[in-house]
């Protein structure tokens, strides 16, 4: 943690950067932290563990445009970067990529390609606690499921939180924001919420790195994420992507090979 | 529950190219089938969004038939492949949602298949026949008429 504070203020007195966005102790969880002085770098904190998932400021012009980012950066920031940089949303050498490896050694990172050998490394897993809900979803019959999820959406209120969370979730227009044709009632209710979970996970289907950051937002505790993680688990699957990785021949619903296997078109 | 008597409505969404063709087939050569079926035609199964499938049933379908060209037909070359992607990836999800994936039927079905169309829309109407009304869509998507806003 020194060695990165410390490279944060070096770059910041001599100018390298205007801004660095990390991490500070909230009341409860860490938050993110927007430093612009050697002074602010010295409350910064880190942990893999953390949420949100930072990369999400890159992708939001308002906040970026006009600064020199250095952006602290978790295994799960690291992924979205590097999926952000295939789908061009990031340029070459923009922003400077900082990270602390789980056993502590500093890594800068000159460009977004060179995160992908380092990811390459470390699978995206699911916490425990998610793996056994997962478990425990798929044990239940369809109607169960149903009435879970069911009971699940009745407590979402539409806040798109968990888009807001997303580094993913970048279009200027979201499905949801066009009335033209009005494709999902932007009012809480039953049919509109589950609509609205389908749209933004297929949306994210191939594209999504399995951070978390989504649930975690949810100010219902909704575990939204759960679904973005089941079509990584069908994905890697079906078509041998491993989740978190962006795949170099394009995102998975870009792409196709004809020797697709499925077993339920008769 | 007894469903002799119901008669499912099925929507079908099918390609202009090989399935609409092979639909007509069917209907030129006098080939007698269900008539539970809506057909709604489109210029590739590429173009077909999961959002229809889902508005489909929110207006009171009990099943969805999804069909277009075999593999390496398409008439765009590989709007089938992107679809057949799409699919897997929508129906695990569906399927961890408790939607009843019975319901949708995926084939291929060329412009010379007017006797697998036939057999097809029958074979799926007797599935969703049996199935029953689509009652647990039908109460979360008629919350207006309801009055439930929230759960
Ligand atoms: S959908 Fe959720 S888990 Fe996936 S990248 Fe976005 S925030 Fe992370
Ligand atoms: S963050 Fe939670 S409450 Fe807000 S829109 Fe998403 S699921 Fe609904």
């Amino acid at each position: 943690m020194d060695k990165l504070k410390a490279k944060l203020k070096e770059w910041l007195e001599a100018g390298e950067i205007t801004l660095a966005i990390g991490y500070k102790q909230g009341t409860r969880e860490a938050r993110p932290f927007f430093c612009r002085t050697a002074e602010d770098v010295e409350q910064m904190v880190f942990s893999n563990d953390f949420q949100p998932n930072l990369a999400v400021y890159l992708s939001k012009k308002e906040v970026v445009k006009d600064e020199k980012v250095a952006i602290v950066c978790t295994i799960s920031a690291l992924r979205s970067i590097a999926y952000l940089a295939r789908e061009n949303q990031i340029g070459q050498s923009q922003y400077k990529i900082i990270h602390l490896s789980p056993n502590d050694e500093l890594m800068i990172f000159r460009s977004p390609w060179d995160i992908d050998a380092y990811i390459e490394e470390i699978p995206s897993t699911p916490s425990e606690e998610d793996r056994r809900v997962i478990e425990m979803l798929d044990a239940m019959t369809p109607s169960e499921r149903w009435a879970w999820w069911a009971a699940q959406f009745s407590k979402c209120i539409k806040c798109y939180a968990c888009r807001a969370a997303c580094p993913m979730c970048y279009c200027t227009r979201c499905i949801v924001d066009n009335n033209r044709p009005q494709w999902i009632d932007p009012w809480a209710s039953p049919l509109s919420n589950m609509e609205w979970q389908i749209n933004r996970v297929m949306h994210l289907a191939g594209r999504c790195v399995g951070c978390g950051a989504c649930g975690a937002a949810c100010p219902e505790g909704i575990p939204v994420h759960l679904l973005n993680r089941k079509i990584l688990d069908n994905i890697e699957e079906n078509f041998g992507m491993p989740a978190g990785i962006a795949p170099r021949e394009g995102a998975v619903l870009n792409t196709y090979k004809p020797e697709d296997k499925e077993n339920f078109i008769k | 529950m007894d469903n002799k008597d119901f008669e499912p409505k099925i929507i079908a969404f099918v390609c202009n190219w090989c399935t609409y063709a092979g639909a007509d087939l069917t209907g030129t050569s006098r080939m007698k089938y269900a008539s539970n079926v809506r057909v709604v035609r489109f210029p590739c199964t590429g173009r077909i969004d999961f959002m229809l499938l889902l508005k489909a049933f929110a207006q009171g379908a009990d099943g969805v038939i999804v069909s277009g060209c075999h593999p390496n037909d398409c008439h765009y070359t590989a709007g089938n492949f992107h679809a057949r992607r799409r699919w897997i990836v929508l129906r695990g999800l569906m399927d961890f949602l408790g939607i009843d994936i019975r319901r949708i039927r995926f084939s291929w079905v060329s412009a010379g298949e007017g006797a697998k169309w036939a057999q097809l829309v029958n074979e799926h109407v007797e599935t969703v026949r049996e199935l029953g009304p689509y009652e647990d869509y039908k109460k979360a998507a008629d919350y207006l008429k309801e009055g439930v806003y929230n759960g």
